[in-house]
Order: structure tokens, then C-alpha cells, then sequence
């Protein structure tokens, strides 16, 4: 029965490349207007609000924390574990209920919902990067931490935790299509993994058998791999990349079988 | 060539699945104008909607290598928060359109002036859907598709319109779906009536208009 196909007109795999980099293109440029504007610093508080979180969070870490130690680990433990935190709890977050407003832009054939999936998440992407970039450097610049001893390490573990939240976000944006319950859920789901991510502790410090519990979250993973490439000689990591990167593979399955799912079932007004 | 293989699409409903229409098939070739008659609710909607790629037919596929355009003027697409030049300029993108040359096409088809530069909230309804008969032919396509007679603007506007479609544009393919024979006995080469759950394709526009009335209940 779901066999219904849409072929018009053929394209080679390179031409649909071109055309869906240049629908992506245009969806960011529509978003980017869209949200913030033409007023004051436009497009610049896409970088400034997750400033603005991170900022705030390592102050009041900072403040909490600094009894126990030196603040030149609490800033660095801070900027990893908030930005570990924006990346894949604001990627699903863009993405849960995204399709319903952009259904009119069905109407463009080359449009299609991973596009607008894809846009987002690049979006978002961008701006807790540029984020994370621009606030290790003004913190190492006021030695509040020292740059990472490995950013290779810090870029494959933050780009792990990207995949996990393109992955998990398009998952719960396609499905927040199929029923609206998603919407209710992915809020109170949010706050309670943020404690279990692995942002505001060391899997170190955990208990032994509270630890493998812990390690099921994949975040806790890509936490550990930001955090082992940025201060790995002050603390033991614990995180197993292939693990991780096997359930962000899940699902990403999962989210493409379900954005194909929930495309057959659009109807745009 | 644009070819409809077999489509049928049903929609599901709070008691079961209801089928729009069943195993539609028609063929339509470059510049060739095909109408297409039907009664309110018959699904003219639907079809024009899966021939342009907006919803997905339950069964069958749509092939060809003609670009289709959306149902004309319509403006749903439209972000209305933005102004009618963003619209526009986002549309030339997905389009690949150079946006310079296609707002001085619009902005004089459409005659909206300092307008262009408000946000479309802002717009008359016919103000937006001149806009969008303006983008459509702007980005331009091989086949249009024409949902009902284009109804837009005042007469001379609608002089205008149709100058642009049936004159200057008439070596394009065209799907003008109507419940108005008139329309499409004077506009199309042949006509297909919607009725009875699929699609009849008649050669002759009497048989065609005379199906059409047989069938007054969709």
C-alpha cells in the first residue's frame, strides 16, 4: 500500500546534492529573518543567548563550587559539561513541533521535512559551536582555564554529541507529527536527563556500580571525550566512542524511517 | 512528459480510510493543455496537490521530466511574518532564481510598490495572491497548474494574467482544473472529468462535458 512515489522531475545524485544544499541554504536565511530579525544585533544572538546560559551557569558553578578547589577547573568543567548540554537538548527541542508551521513550505517540491531538519540542526549547531569556541577563548584569555590539551579530542567528542542530538532530535520531530504527546514529554524528559548527561559531574566521581548505569546515556559518553580532550591529565575519563557512536546510529535509523513516515502522511493546509 | 501511473489516494478518517479516487492515469506532454472537470469534492484539490508534489498519492507514482509549478497563485507558502521581497528572495533560492531579476519582474506584474517591503501580514488578499501569481511566473516551469480559473485582482489585472499565461507563456504545458466548462473548452486541447472515485479521459470536449453533467453527484 505505501508504495506511493513522487519522481518528477528525475535528478542525478548530484543534482539533487545541489539542489538540497541550496533549499537548506535558503531555509537558514529564511529562519535566521525569521527569528531574530533586522533589530539590534540581528543574527548575532545566535551566538550571544547560549553565551549568555554558559556564562551564567559557570558563574554560579563557580561561586558554589570554589570552596572545594581551583576555579581554573570549575570554568573549564562548566564551558564543557553547559555546552555538552545546549548541543543535544537544543537540537530536539528546535525540531520537536517543527513541522506543523512549515507544512505551507510542502508547497515547494524541492522542500522536504529533512531539510527543514537539516537547517535547524545546523543552525543550532553553529551557534553552540561558535558559542563554545568563542567562550574557551575569552575564559583562557582572562585565565579562568587553560586551552585543551588535546582539541582533537574536544572536536570528535563534541561532534559525537552533535550526531546524537541531530539523531534523537529528528526522531522526536518527526514523531511530535504523529502525535502531540511528544511535545509534553520531551520537556519534562529534557530536565530529567540533564542531572544524568554527565555535565555536572565526572563519571570518576561516581560511585563504581552507579557509573555502568550512568554509561548507558550516550551523552555521558561525548561529555567525558570534551572533558578528557580538554583536562584529561587532572581527571580519569570514562566513555566508549563505538558505544556511542552505535546508538547514535539507532537513531539516526530510527529518525529516517520515521521522517519517511511522517512525509506520506503530510497535509499541508 | 509528466505520467500519472495508477494513483490512487485515500485519507484516513475516524471510521476507516476513505478513498479520494482510485488508479488515476493520464499523460500529459510538453505545451499540451489538459482540463480537467469536477464537482465540488470530487478531489480536484487532492490531485492537483499530488501532482505538485505537495501530498504523496497513497499508491502509484507520478514520473516525468518536466518542472511542475505550485497550484497558481496560491500564497500559502508564504512566511507572513516577512516581507514580500524576503518571500521572494527565499523562493528564488529554493529555485535557483536570480532574486534581482525576478523582483523588478514582480514588483511591476504585481504593482505592489513600497508594499514589497512590508511584511506580508500586512497584505489584502488580493494583494497576496497577486504576489504569488507574480512569484510563480517570475521562477517560471515547464507545466503550470492552475487550481480553478485564476480569479485574481480586478479585470484588468486579470487581463493581464491571462496574457501572461495563455500568450506569452503558451508553449508551456498547463493542468487547469475547474468545475467551469466553459473555461476549459476555451483554454485546453482535451479534458478529463473527475467523477464515479477516478478519472475519464474523453478526446472530445462534448463527450467530456457531457459526462461531466451526467455525473452531477462527484
Amino acid at each position: 500500500m505505501d508504495e506511493g512515489r513522487q519522481e518528477v522531475p528525475r535528478t542525478s545524485f548530484m543534482q539533487s546534492l545541489a539542489i538540497q544544499r541550496r533549499v537548506i541554504h535558503a531555509l537558514i536565511m529564511r529562519e535566521v529573518i525569521t527569528r531574530f530579525g533586522r533589530h539590534n544585533i540581528g543574527f548575532l544572538w545566535l551566538f550571544v543567548e547560549p553565551m549568555i546560559f554558559t556564562v551564567g551557569v559557570t558563574l554560579i558553578w563557580g561561586a558554589l563550587k570554589s570552596v572545594h578547589g581551583s576555579n581554573l577547573t570549575i570554568a573549564a568543567f562548566a564551558v564543557t559539561g553547559y555546552s555538552s548540554v545546549l548541543v543535544w537538548r537544543n537540537m530536539p527541542s528546535r525540531l520537536v513541533d517543527s513541522i506543523e508551521p512549515n507544512l505551507s513550505l510542502m508547497y515547494h517540491r524541492n522542500v522536504r521535512i529533512f531539510d527543514i531538519f537539516a537547517g535547524r540542526l545546523l543552525l543550532e549547531g553553529v551557534s553552540v559551536a561558535t558559542s563554545f569556541l568563542v567562550l574557551t577563548i575569552i575564559f583562557a584569555a582572562v585565565g579562568w582555564l587553560s586551552l585543551p590539551e588535546d582539541p582533537f579530542k574536544v572536536v570528535v567528542g563534541w561532534l559525537m554529541l552533535a550526531w546524537w542530538g541531530s539523531g534523537l532530535g529528528m526522531f522526536v520531530g518527526a514523531l511530535s507529527h504523529r502525535s502531540e504527546l511528544i511535545d509534553k514529554f520531551w520537556h519534562p524528559m529534557q530536565y530529567l536527563l540533564f542531572p544524568l548527561s554527565g555535565s555536572a559531574f565526572l563519571v570518576d566521581a561516581l560511585p563504581p556500580e552507579f557509573r555502568d548505569w550512568v554509561l548507558i546515556l550516550p551523552m555521558v559518553h561525548g561529555v567525558e571525550c570534551v572533558r578528557d580532550g580538554f583536562f584529561g591529565s587532572e581527571f580519569v575519563a570514562h566513555y566508549d566512542l563505538g558505544y556511542m557512536a552505535t546508538i547514535n546510529l539507532i537513531f539516526t535509523l530510527l529518525a529516517l524511517v520515521e521522517i519517511r513516515r511522517a512525509s506520506r502522511n503530510l497535509v499541508p493546509a | 512528459m509528466i505520467r500519472l501511473e495508477n494513483i490512487s489516494k485515500a485519507y484516513r478518517t475516524r471510521t476507516g480510510r476513505h478513498w479520494v479516487f482510485k488508479d488515476v492515469g493520464f499523460t500529459i506532454r510538453r505545451g499540451e493543455k489538459i482540463g480537467i472537470l469536477g464537482r465540488n469534492g470530487a478531489g480536484k484539490s487532492t490531485l492537483v496537490r499530488l501532482i505538485g508534489g505537495i501530498e504523496q498519492p497513497t499508491s502509484g507514482r507520478i514520473v516525468g521530466d518536466m518542472s511542475i509549478s505550485w497550484p497558481l497563485a496560491f500564497s500559502g507558502a508564504f512566511q507572513h511574518s516577512l516581507t514580500g521581497l524576503d518571500n521572494l528572495k527565499f523562493i528564488c533560492r529554493i529555485y535557483d532564481k536570480d532574486p534581482e531579476e525576478a523582483a523588478v519582474a514582480v514588483e511591476e506584474f504585481a504593482e505592489l510598490g513600497r508594499y514589497m517591503k512590508e511584511p506580508i501580514k500586512t497584505y489584502s488578499a488580493g494583494m497576496r495572491a497577486r504576489l504569488g501569481f507574480g512569484i510563480s511566473l517570475a521562477v517560471d516551469f515547464d507545466c503550470f497548474l492552475i487550481d480553478e480559473i485564476v480569479a485574481v485582482g480586478d479585470k484588468r489585472f486579470q487581463e493581464k494574467c491571462y496574457d501572461e499565461l495563455f500568450v506569452k507563456r503558451k508553449d508551456r504545458a498547463m493542468i487547469i482544473v475547474s468545475h467551469n466548462d466553459n473555461f476549459v473548452r476555451q483554454r485546453c486541447d482535451r479534458a478529463a472529468v473527475l467523477a464515479r472515485g477516478t478519472l475519464t479521459e474523453f478526446e472530445d470536449m462534448d463527450e467530456a462535458y457531457a459526462f461531466y453533467q451526467a455525473n452531477e453527484r462527484g
